[in-house]
């Protein structure tokens, strides 16, 4: 490896042909390095986010709140509460004489102004209302019985670990807040976890699942409202689309609830319809057995001839994937096998080692496995793989276009659904539409 | 969308709802990144790097690089001494800037980091720079950091050699690559040579060539800020982001300064002109004069659509400033003006403008937020919003006509390439504004009303 890769990096990039390695990964960051990881307070902001009649107070100076302003793109079907943007805004008397006062007085001010009266806060506590000694714990419970209504704190400090911690304490609001619904009687029906209704997938997953009679009855968190998550506890499985950010939550409802999980990906055909069977058998019901496969091989037919219309302008090229996690990579990688395409460079943020062990036996045979990438190193394996197109987030699309390199944003930025069948054909169109656009023909000099 | 946005306004002392401004680093940041060959570093958690960077990245639809000394738990209270030397080594042996410009974050502030001795006990390779500045998030808003950010630099690498380089200096504030452009392309018109710090023109705006560079080919370089101390003159353009870097050059280095308000609409970019004028001696050529005329012209030609129109403008105070200027040349009543950043100095400017033209009713307020300003609207409508772009959700909830400048804008392409400035950029503004306006008259007209030729 050259010189552009951090002698402390190198075990955290696999190349293929050098067996037997494993990856190093799950480590921090190092220091210096131009890395695309976020931090534990995005983490749990962009999983809560999406519950739309929430109040998403930022307990910090304005730049966390200024940046997670409706950031995701996640529909709702309801309120739009979530679309706004909450803070303290703390100033330097706040950091001199804490914080505490000014954050239940934007509780009060919050209580006094807004109509209907709110009924679910979540306080996120960044970097320093921690290090300058705030209880916020203590603020949200007297707001909570000051108001009656649940104030939820998310003590999220940056620095204290890496996005995935972000989840963890996320998933532990989430429990914080269904935990009293414990105790209320089961009923036929699933919740869907980590799914976050980017571009309405939430949607398409649950006509899916109603369509074959499973009802869907919460959805954590794409277009959850508070009246819906409070009902969660009484589903009889739990559906694990995002693992990543999701896994644990759906361990602590198994154990808590007695709720039991599996994991589901609908990204492409073969997931989408290997999960749509999981399901299916996972809750019992022969009926149900067969209405899934029923429908899973009609929706799969119908997107077969997509496929098959695209192939031949896509067959053999090269693919690069950078994404959040090791579960979503697998997806991609499937569905560029499917298309006939390469997969030469795949990269997660916050991969497992497990799941790097699949994605090395279904990608290419020399391509090159990163963990934690940056711009450095995407940019070394791309060119040296000749990719033609990178799948990634926002901070990669500027980088693949300045090096020629067509873009498909799998993240915040999707702009139609991805999920499900309807997604595979939003998939496959966009990846034609960006590999074979006319543009690229300009880039070295005129048209070739 | 917004529906919870309720008509009556009560006064609001510690919730912040839908901000106009963000915290100081990501000023410095893109401070930093015009610089040529720099790699802004940002001090405190990744979080921070990367939502600076996402945002950035955005609104200039390019790459921005940046590097972070990642903060855990330990270096949170330890201090962040060996991030900061671990990450300073590693930035020179792998990404080989000539400088890095580093700038903290609420976090490394408050745990007490003292930048600069850490700065000065490092080993910094031959002919390379490390600067800083302290940009503590709680103070001010991201318009801080950014002269916080062009003062760091100055501080650690401006001199004087008592000899005039008989060059001028421009600060051109902040303001997008195109409008740094044509503010150059208007000094080269009037005969001055100049240096421009920052200049993200050529950074942020690069050419496509099919190859990534980490530091494309603009950026005002390391001599050209050392030299800022042997400058002839300094016009410092932006009377709020302006006033403190132009001090410094003028206290420490006792070079001449004007500061002068962003060049946006006919009177403004006349004081940069004459500003110009007054260090080159040269008349202003024609072609200049040609392209004044031609706003003026179309100002005349459009004049009323325009006369008497009610606009909202809101964002960063010497932009919006500028576009308040231009909106009441042209006969708008700028009936709110807020920008989120605390400096009442804005307010003041504001007033003034509206004294000067005679409007009265309008208000204008620093420090405020953009919830604030739908409320106000809920109660008094306008006609149009001028601003960045999170003004399209009140754009979309109260169906209003909406421009789209200054920062960010992230839901437009090619905004960045072009000017809002200089007398080119007046000729912009105006096109922009009655084409919102005249869309909106067709878009409502009865049949009857709906003319071919407008």
């Amino acid at each position: 490896m050259n010189k552009s890769v951090l002698e402390e990096r190198k075990a955290s990039i696999s190349d293929k042909s050098e067996h037997g390695r494993g990856i190093c990964c799950e480590r921090e960051s190092v220091s210096g390095a131009v890395s695309q990881r976020a931090c534990v307070y995005c983490g749990a902001r962009v999983v809560l986010n999406p519950i739309t009649d929430a109040y998403h107070i930022v307990h910090g100076p304005i730049g966390c709140a200024s940046y997670t302003w409706d950031i995701r793109g996640s529909l709702t079907s309801g309120a739009s509460t979530y679309r706004n943007s909450f803070s303290t805004d703390l100033r330097e008397t706040d950091i001199v004489f804490g914080g505490e006062k000014k954050l239940s007085a934007a509780i009060d001010e919050l209580m006094e102004k807004t109509e209907p009266a709110p009924k679910l806060i979540f306080v996120y506590a960044t970097c320093i209302a921690g290090v300058i000694g705030d209880d916020i714990e203590a603020v949200c419970r007297a707001a909570a019985k000051k108001y009656g209504i649940r104030v939820i704190p998310v003590k999220a400090p940056g620095f204290s670990g890496t996005k995935p911690q972000g989840y963890k304490l996320a998933c532990d609001a989430v429990m914080a807040l269904i935990s009293p619904g414990i105790n209320q009687s089961k009923r036929f029906g699933v919740n869907i976890l980590g799914d976050y209704n980017l571009a309405g997938e939430t949607w398409i997953i649950r006509s899916y699942l109603e369509e074959i009679g499973i009802p869907v009855i919460s959805t954590i968190t794409g277009d959850a409202s508070y009246e819906k998550l409070m009902r969660a506890p009484t589903a009889v499985l739990n559906l694990v689309q995002c693992a990543g950010s999701s896994t644990y939550l759906a361990e602590r409802m198994y154990a808590e609830m007695d709720i039991p999980y599996i994991k589901v990906s609908f990204f492409g055909i073969e997931d989408t319809t290997a999960s749509l069977f999981r399901v299916a058998d996972a809750l019992g019901k022969p009926e149900i057995s067969a209405k899934a496969r029923e429908f899973a091989k009609r929706r799969s037919s119908e997107v077969v001839p997509v496929i098959a219309k695209y192939k031949p302008y896509l067959e053999g090229k090269r693919a690069a994937i950078f994404v959040g996690g090791g579960f979503k990579a697998i997806s991609l990688i499937r569905q560029f096998n499917e298309l006939g395409m390469k997969t030469m460079v795949a990269g997660t943020q916050t991969g497992k080692k497990d799941e790097y062990e699949i994605i090395s036996a279904l990608a290419d045979d020399e391509a090159v496995i990163l963990d934690d990438a940056n711009p450095a190193e995407l940019e070394r394996f791309m060119l040296e793989k000749q990719a033609d197109i990178l799948v990634g987030g926002v901070k990669e699309r500027p980088l693949a276009y300045k090096l020629g390199i067509a873009f498909c944003d799998h993240n915040h930025e999707r702009k139609h659904p991805l999920a499900g069948f309807e997604g595979i054909e939003n998939f496959v169109r966009e990846v034609h539409t960006t590999i074979n656009s006319p543009v690229w023909k300009y880039v070295k000099g005129g048209p070739a | 969308m917004l529906d919870l946005t309720p008509k009556e306004v009560k006064e609001r002392s510690a919730l912040r709802i839908n901000p106009c401004k963000t915290c100081q680093p990501v000023g410095a940041m893109y401070a930093a990144l015009g610089v040529k060959r720099c790699m802004p570093h940002s001090h405190g958690s990744q979080g921070c790097c990367s939502y600076h960077r996402t945002v950035l990245s955005r609104h200039f639809k390019e790459p921005a690089i940046a590097s972070s000394s990642s903060f855990t738990e330990g270096a949170s209270v330890f201090g962040g001494r060996s991030n900061i030397n671990t990450s300073v080594k590693n930035i020179f042996d792998i990404y080989n800037p000539d400088i890095i410009a580093i700038h903290s974050t609420c976090l490394s502030e408050t745990i007490g980091d003292d930048l600069g001795s850490y700065i000065m006990d490092m080993d910094i390779p031959e002919g390379k720079a490390v600067v800083h500045t302290n940009t503590p998030s709680y103070v001010g808003s991201h318009i801080n950091g950014y002269f916080n950010m062009m003062m760091g630099f100055m501080n650690y690498l401006t001199q004087s050699t008592g000899a005039s380089n008989g060059k001028a200096a421009v600060f051109p504030g902040w303001v997008n690559p195109g409008d740094i452009r044509e503010m150059k392309r208007i000094a080269r018109l009037m005969n001055v040579p100049a240096t421009f710090f920052p200049d993200q023109s050529g950074v942020l705006d690069a050419p496509m060539t099919g190859k990534y560079e980490y530091y494309p080919e603009g950026g005002t370089t390391i001599e050209e800020i050392r030299g800022l101390g042997d400058s002839k003159g300094l016009i410092a353009l932006g009377e709020i982001i302006g006033v403190e870097p132009a001090e410094l050059l003028k206290k420490k280095w006792k070079v001449p300064s004007t500061l002068l308000p962003m060049p946006v609409g006919v009177s403004y970019t006349d004081a940069y002109v004459s500003a110009l004028q007054k260090l080159s001696k040269a008349e202003v050529p024609a072609e200049l004069e040609a392209e004044r005329g031609q706003l003026v012209d179309l100002m005349l030609d459009s004049h009323q659509y325009t006369y008497q129109v009610k606009v909202a403008i809101f964002g960063d105070p010497d932009v919006v400033i500028g576009l308040t200027s231009l909106a009441l040349e042209i006969g708008m009543i700028p009936k709110y003006v807020i920008t989120g950043t605390p400096k009442e100095e804005f307010t003041r400017k504001i007033e003034a403008l509206f004294a000067k033209y005679g409007v009265t009713g309008c208000i204008a307020k620093a420090n405020s937020d953009l919830f604030e300003l739908h409320q106000w609207i809920k109660n008094e409508p306008v006609d149009l919003m001028i601003g960045s772009t999170y003004g399209k959700q009140i754009a979309r909830a109260e169906d209003i006509p909406f421009v789209r400048a200054g920062f960010p804008v992230l839901d437009r392409y090619g905004g960045t390439l072009l000017p809002i400035v200089g007398y080119n950029g007046g000729i912009r503004l105006v096109e922009k504004i009655t084409s919102a306006l005249m869309d909106r008259f067709d878009r409502d007209c009865a049949d009857e009303d709906f003319e071919i030729v407008m």
